[in-house]
């Protein structure tokens, strides 16, 4: 095994040069938070490391915990779905860049009607998971549904039972999108759903939940969801299309996004892109301005540049959307400041 | 030469006792660290807890017990339907199991033949050993869709319109709620319920029985009569275990219950119990209140295995006295 790294390391180090001999000299790195991208580091942390020989260690313990852990200094990065607040930012001196994307879908099990053959719009969505409209025949659905011969069927509306950075997306969108549902179910990461509610846990606690339920109705990651297969609803976006959502739909989201920003976090809902998926979000990496180990603040600069730069189509098999180039260049331009 | 060797045997002696004592001594010591070690950690997981829980306890006071909200957007908590999913559950859970199990031990050590009590044995310790996630999964991904497509209409239909009961019985078939995880609970304490009943009814001497059948009882007088009544207390202390079990159980509850943070009268409505809400909110949990709320939330589960395991202890006495052994 030490006799197969250092071959490894040898090799590469005679063929690339003195550039990874340099960086082969950094100190392993750890970062906890976020478990949605987890997949998408976890299978970053392998490739860099078979890349460079240098080891990235991410552990899934949720958002809020990767905030607290970074603000310990226990760990070397933080990861995050809910971006940190500009002046909590500056407070603790921390900076913050999104690292990847990703879009939550909304599915549903109704028995005759396939993916993209149910339209809604936000506010009769939001009306939907906030238990005003019960039945898949409801005038508000018809009316957007011309022609469709919808069911008498009962609406479960099947949400995240765990704290998440998917509900937390979700319901910021619904919440946009009607008084009534900020009002009655709130948006973060756990909020009061309806009494035709159940909680999944995870995105494939979901997943099955809406897959068991008929006339169910459940918010899951785009890459959650293509994976299990489902059936999506087409949603209106501001510019008035229905869309199917697809990876290219959130990548259209984010062109239109203005990054420059501090904490480079813009509101990624509802962009005005006329192909824009509207539930489209980031998750967020954080370090430390100044860290006390400048080996390790290098290593974690280290290891997202050549992912950003090398990573985009592993995110892509696994149902993630890569930053748009001009991002990943701001982004570069950011962790200049991470010393 | 018989003089030097009565002192030095005496000396000899002496130094063997005084060694013995000391080991003794060590052993006794030894031993009693370790039990102290488990009564430390209890102590210590119990502040711990309180202090955790402080915030809320301090936010909320005792009003905490019975308020049915648990909201985070607002910060308002409260654990009346975390405590009344878990107590609902698991009393369900032994209300199905324990005639079962019963059933199985009798089986077992009355009636069965030789041949079949060891597969049939084994195969009840087997599946005490199931790992709860397999139960979780298959609740979710078997069970719970056969419940809602071939046991809730007809329920309904055969119930819906008793009054008082008919509400037990309603809400759209989901195949998801209270009575699911009910029923994956009791699958789950049968094991333990039964095993323990099994091995109590083999402790009933021979004669006792032998005596009983000569007399002309039939095996379920015999049962009644003579077996019940010499086993009451580890009958009890086997639902209890059983109970314990059900009360804690968090993963495959989790999985089938729903986890809806209130209280619906149906049993097939989803609800939430105190092990699955912290198992589903713990990971992300808000710092402040939330958090603390759900600390808070763990002490009321102590405090509550803590009341069955003194009402089994109750009982078990009650019996012994009642019985003059």
């Amino acid at each position: 095994m030490l006799d197969f790294d250092k071959l490894a390391r040898g090799t590469l180090a005679a063929a690339v040069g003195l550039a990874f001999s340099v960086s082969a000299l950094a100190a392993d790195i750890t970062g906890a938070g976020a478990t949605f991208p987890y997949a998408v580091y976890t299978k970053w942390a392998e490739a860099y490391q078979s890349a460079t020989g240098n080891k990235v260690n991410y552990q899934g313990i949720g958002s809020s915990g990767g905030v607290k852990q970074i603000k310990a200094k226990t760990v070397d990065f933080g990861g995050t779905d809910a971006p940190v607040k500009e002046e909590d930012l500056d407070a603790a001196s921390l900076v913050q860049v999104p690292t990847v994307m990703g879009g939550v879908t909304i599915v549903m099990n109704v028995p005759g009607f396939k993916s993209g053959q149910i339209r809604l719009d936000g506010t009769t969505a939001a009306n939907i998971f906030r238990g005003a409209i019960t039945k898949w025949n409801d005038p508000a659905i018809a009316a957007l549904n011309p022609g469709a011969n919808l069911p008498n069927l009962a609406i479960t509306v099947a949400h995240r039972s765990d704290g998440s950075g998917t509900t937390f997306a979700f319901s910021n969108y619904l919440a946009k999108q009607s008084l009534p549902f900020k009002r009655d179910v709130g948006a973060g990461n756990n909020v009061n759903w309806p009494v035709n509610a159940v909680g999944g846990k995870g995105n494939p606690g979901v997943a099955a939940n809406v897959q068991k339920i008929k006339g169910a109705i459940g918010y899951v990651d785009i890459a959650d969801a293509m994976k299990n297969n489902m059936d999506f609803v087409a949603l209106k976006n501001k510019a008035g299309n229905f869309i199917v959502p697809n990876q290219q739909a959130v990548a259209d989201a984010a062109a239109g996004a203005n990054f420059k920003v501090k904490g480079m976090a813009p509101d990624l809902l509802d962009q005005t892109h006329k192909n824009a998926w509207p539930i489209t979000t980031a998750t967020y990496m954080l370090a430390y301005e100044k860290g006390g180990d400048a080996t390790k603040q290098k290593g974690v600069v280290d290891f997202f540049t050549w992912s950003l730069n090398n990573g985009q189509k592993m995110a892509e098999e696994l149902g993630f959307v890569p930053l748009p180039p001009n991002v990943v260049k701001m982004v570069e331009a950011e962790m200049k400041n991470i010393k | 030469m018989s003089e030097l060797d009565a002192t030095g045997g005496g000396d000899l002696h002496l130094k063997q006792v005084q060694k013995f004592r000391l080991q003794d001594k060590f052993f006794h010591h030894a031993t009693q660290l370790f039990a102290l070690v488990v009564l430390a950690a209890l102590v210590g997981i119990l502040i711990s807890l309180a202090i955790e829980a402080w915030p809320s306890l301090k936010a909320f006071g005792p009003s905490f017990l019975w308020t049915n909200i648990w909201s985070v957007p607002d910060s308002e908590f409260g654990a009346l339907a975390a405590i009344y999913g878990t107590v609902v559950t698991s009393v369900l859970a032994l209300v199905v199991a324990v005639p079962v199990s019963f059933g199985i031990a009798l089986f077992l050590t009355e009636t069965c033949p030789i041949w079949l009590r060891r597969p049939l044995g084994t195969a009840i310790e087997l599946l005490a050993g199931v790992p709860s996630i397999i139960y979780g999964i298959w609740g979710l991904f078997v069970f719970a869709p056969l419940f809602a497509e071939h046991i809730q209409p007809p329920l309904q239909n055969l119930l819906g319109d008793v009054p008082v009961i008919g509400g037990w019985f309603a809400g759209p078939p989901i195949g998801i709620g209270i009575m699911t995880a009910s029923i994956v609970l009791a699958l789950m304490v049968i094991p333990f319920i039964a095993s323990v009943m099994r091995d109590v009814f083999e402790t009933v001497p021979d004669v006792l029985k032998e005596s009983a059948y000569g007399v002309g009882c039939t095996t379920w007088e015999v049962v009644r009569n003579i077996v019940l009544p010499y086993t009451r207390v580890g009958v009890i202390g086997g639902i209890m275990l059983g109970l314990g079990r059900a009360l804690g159980e968090t993963m495959a509850v989790t999985f089938v219950i729903g986890n809806a943070n209130r209280i619906v009268g149906s049993l097939f409505a989803p609800g939430t119990s105190i092990a699955s809400t912290l198992a589903n909110e713990f990971g992300e949990a808000d710092p402040g209140l939330h958090i603390a709320s759900l600390f808070a939330l763990g002490l009321i589960l102590f405090v509550i295995s803590f009341i069955v395991l003194a009402i089994s202890r109750w009982l078990i006495s009650r019996s012994m006295g009642s019985e003059g052994l």
